[in-house]
């Protein structure tokens, strides 16, 4: 017996195997920059082919302070603080009188089930993502429209990671991440103390991967919906877990019965009716890991029954090899999205502008606040754009509004979530790293112009 | 076996007593080289189980046991480590360089496994796995889970 002989003759076997293993891996000529964001926006993106890695490119943004600086705006607008000194503020929600809610959320905590979910945790916690749930709706008041609120009152406390708020009538829903609860309101009134009564339960835990649910009542007050996002980046925790999930509901306010009025999409994080066609209109977000430039997240029209792709093909018929079984049946009938935010935006706040004090080229489009990329290199996101409208459809491309969220260093000092416009018809924009709310108005109205209530 | 059993008999009388002793003890790391190896067999028959099902349950067996296979890895790395410090061994080159292989592509696999979905699995993760239990196999049976000979024994 002369072992070392044998191995020696093994070897040039050993060196093979590890050849066609390394070749397998496909590593060779893999550029992990993301191409121009530009060519990805509007009607018609540019789509890279697939790319799939072995270390996911992680690139976030490390948060440091505003200090004293604010956002940047054009010259024809101006940008301040209406609020600092919120914890994780996520969404935005005016009433009728003025008052400004601001949900202040971060989501449940995440369960691990793979090595992955580890290190994930950590890099949400260096992108200062993982900041204590407050579960708390704040109230400002701001009865002189001078973007200073006199008041600032606990609204409602003790919620479930809240995001979504309707109004209507004499009733306050608040979509937390589990269920959506009913609140009675008066005009007027600072805080609720009411325990509230569950309309209907929502997918909530104990996964919850996109744990956000956005929440938009009909114009005649009697249907809700609510903006479902998937439990997982491409179902790979199956999909008996994205059961009635990656889906916008419709949900009867008498009844608290429910539909999936459409599905396919991945993460529906704002809603909002255009106003000029009265159609539902919806951002979302889209899926990871299969390169810089894939999948752009996107502004759509949603269809009554429209299935949006999500998990098994991307922009109508592109198809993800994730999945598997794949259901061609689901997969020929995809609807492919209106228009193309580019690349891991993660949009996260939708307001169609119905005002009239901004700049009147803002009129009838919509805002987007984009929170920003985590796994993309150049960064992309972290700003506030403006897709104009035309004829209830987008007409051109996306401009830049509120920018400035990262330092020159590439860290961030904020980043934008949910949207709102107040009463004067400014653009309130919540940011979750800064945890400020501020307030974007006209630079030449000066916040004067109101438009009543 | 037959270490041991070379040890035992002393045959080296030119050792001197100490090194006699020292001669006398089992390399560590031959206690702890069969684990990685029977976590990385799991992850292949886990693997096989989902290229079937497509059962997410199998592919986060997998990917659970090639990483706690690692972590095996590491502690075999230290104590032959140990081995070769402390212990009279000296490398055995090729199987060592086997060994060290089969583990640099579990680590591999372990990113590879950790995709999202069904490609994290078939077919580059499944390959990778049945490639790293076919090496550790010839390893295994033709080095009876040492990677080190006792310093001046004959291999």
């Amino acid at each position: 017996m002369n072992p070392r002989k044998i191995n020696r003759t093994k070897l040039p076997r050993f060196a093979a195997l590890f050849a066609v293993g390394v070749a397998s891996l496909g590593l060779a000529g893999c550029d992990d920059t993301g191409g121009d964001p530009r060519v990805q926006i509007g009607a018609n993106p540019m789509l890279p082919a697939i790319q799939q890695y072995l270390l996911p490119p992680i690139r976030i943004a490390r948060p440091v302070p505003w200090g004293n600086d604010t956002p940047k705006v054009s010259q024809e607008l101006q940008i301040h603080a209406l609020a600092k000194g919120f914890e994780h503020p996520r969404s935005l929600y005016v009433l009728p009188n003025g008052d400004v809610l601001v949900i202040e959320s971060n989501g449940p905590k995440a369960p691990v089930f793979r090595p992955k979910d580890l290190i994930t945790g950590v890099v949400q916690g260096l992108a200062g993502a993982k900041a204590k749930d407050a579960n708390r709706i704040t109230l400002l008041r701001d009865s002189k429209g001078d973007g200073v609120p006199e008041l600032r009152t606990v609204f409602l406390d003790h919620l479930n990671s809240p995001f979504g708020v309707a109004l209507i009538g004499h009733y306050l829903y608040v979509a937390n991440t589990d269920a959506i609860v009913r609140y009675p309101y008066e005009d007027g009134q600072t805080s609720i103390t009411d325990k509230g009564t569950k309309l209907t339960d929502l997918p909530g835990g104990p996964i919850d991967h996109h744990w956000t649910k956005a929440l938009l009542a009909s114009p005649d007050g009697s249907k809700l919906y609510v903006g479902v996002g998937s439990n997982s980046n491409v179902a790979e925790n199956g999909m008996e877990a994205e059961r009635e999930r990656a889906a916008i509901w419709e949900v009867d306010v008498a009844t608290g019965a429910h539909r999936v009025y459409a599905s396919g999409v991945r993460n529906p994080t704002g809603m909002q009716w255009q106003p000029e066609t009265g159609k539902l209109w919806a951002i979302a977000n889209e899926r990871d890991e299969i390169g810089p430039d894939l999948v752009p997240d996107y502004l759509t029209s949603v269809q009554d029954g429209g299935f949006y792709g999500w998990p098994y093909s991307y922009y109508g018929q592109h198809l993800d090899p994730r999945v598997m079984p794949q259901r061609p049946d689901l997969v020929s009938k995809a609807i492919k999205p209106d228009y193309a935010l580019s690349s891991h935006v993660a949009p996260l706040g939708l307001a169609m502008y119905t005002g009239s004090a901004l700049p009147a080229q803002y009129r009838g489009g919509a805002f987007v606040g984009e929170h920003g990329s985590w796994d993309r290199t150049p960064l992309n996101g972290y700003k506030v754009v403006f897709v104009p409208f035309s004829g209830g459809t987008p007409s051109g491309p996306a401009e830049d509004v509120v920018t400035g969220f990262l330092d020159h260093n590439s860290h961030a000092r904020g980043r934008p979530v949910g949207l709102a416009v107040d009463r004067t018809g400014a653009l309130l924009i919540a940011d979750d790293v800064g945890n400020t709310v501020w307030r974007v108005s006209s630079a030449a109205a000066s916040s004067t112009s109101r438009q009543g209530s | 076996m037959k270490h041991i059993t070379l040890a035992a008999t002393n045959f080296r009388p030119v050792d001197g007593p100490r090194s006699d002793n020292l001669a006398g003890i089992k390399p560590i790391h031959r206690i702890l080289a069969p684990f990685p190896v029977a976590y990385f067999a799991a992850a292949l028959a886990t693997d096989l189980a989902y290229w079937r099902t497509a059962e997410v349950m199998w592919e986060r067996f997998s990917v659970w046991l090639i990483a706690g296979g690692l972590v095996m890895s590491a502690l075999v790395a230290l104590a032959a480590v140990i081995d070769l410090a402390f212990g009279k061994q000296r490398p055995a080159w090729v199987r060592a360089l086997g060994y060290t292989v089969a583990v640099l592509l579990s680590l591999l696999n372990v990113f590879v496994h950790s995709r999202d979905g069904y490609t994290a699995v078939v077919p580059t993760g499944l390959m990778l796995s049945a490639i790293v239990v076919a090496i550790l196999l010839v390893y295994s049976v033709t080095a009876g889970w040492t990677l080190t000979y006792r310093r001046g024994a004959r291999p």
